[in-house]
């Protein structure tokens, strides 16, 4: 199989979208100030970061095979990462983990439990 | 088949690993300073993400395709991984 120019273009567009978003999302995680900001910034980020690094692999080895796999790794991450985000932020709530500057739950949230 | 590739697309495969290789050992700092555990839960999902890139980007240098599956296999073990974690921090426990 030999790649063409615009193929192997791509490929090079989504990688560097994706490292982009993976740069982001770890920039966040280090300099955030609570946990709550720094899961915001890395379920977003390296996901779409992920995800396009996936999206390229479908690009360079075609709708069939390992590029297929790819197509379903990309949906298995859209599903589970803001899963994984939201059990982790309920246990920080639950465990007490406080907000960073003075804002607070809702009176609602606490009543929950 | 990894001969094959334009120079260029070599240098951005090469590149992006570079990248992510050293993001994964920055969001380690996070593990290690904390300050609490959900912190990091949310670093060790962060080098899970980071490590399943890995294995993409190793896909495309090498051409072998088996590696897109080992990539999303370690998404799996990640995604069960967290909820186990989170489950532990506010369980106490994770099986009954």
């Amino acid at each position: 199989m030999t790649m063409n120019t615009i193929q192997a273009g791509v490929v090079t567009l989504l990688l560097g979208v994706g490292s982009f978003f993976l740069l982001v999302g770890t920039v966040g995680l280090l300099r955030l100030p609570d946990v709550y900001n720094r899961m915001h910034a890395t379920s977003k980020a390296t996901t779409i970061g992920a995800a396009s690094l996936f999206l390229a692999g479908t690009v360079y080895f075609g709708p069939q095979g390992p590029g297929l796999v790819s197509l379903i790794g990309i949906i298995f991450l859209f599903l589970t990462a803001p899963t994984g985000a939201h059990v982790i932020s309920r246990a920080a709530q639950k465990m007490g983990v406080p907000f960073y500057g003075d804002a607070d739950w809702p009176e609602e949230a606490l009543e929950d439990d | 088949m990894a001969s094959e590739l334009p120079a260029f697309l070599d240098t951005a495969i090469l590149a992006a690993l570079v990248v992510a290789s050293g993001l994964t050992l920055l969001a380690g700092y996070r593990v290690i300073v904390g300050p609490t555990t959900p912190d990091r839960v949310v670093a060790l999902d962060t080098i899970g993400t980071n490590v399943v890139a890995i294995a993409v980007l190793y896909a495309l240098q090498t051409g072998e395709g088996l590696f897109v599956t080992v990539s999303l296999v370690l998404a799996i073990i990640g995604f069960i991984s967290t909820i186990a974690a989170a489950r532990f921090i506010t369980e106490g426990d994770i099986i009954e």
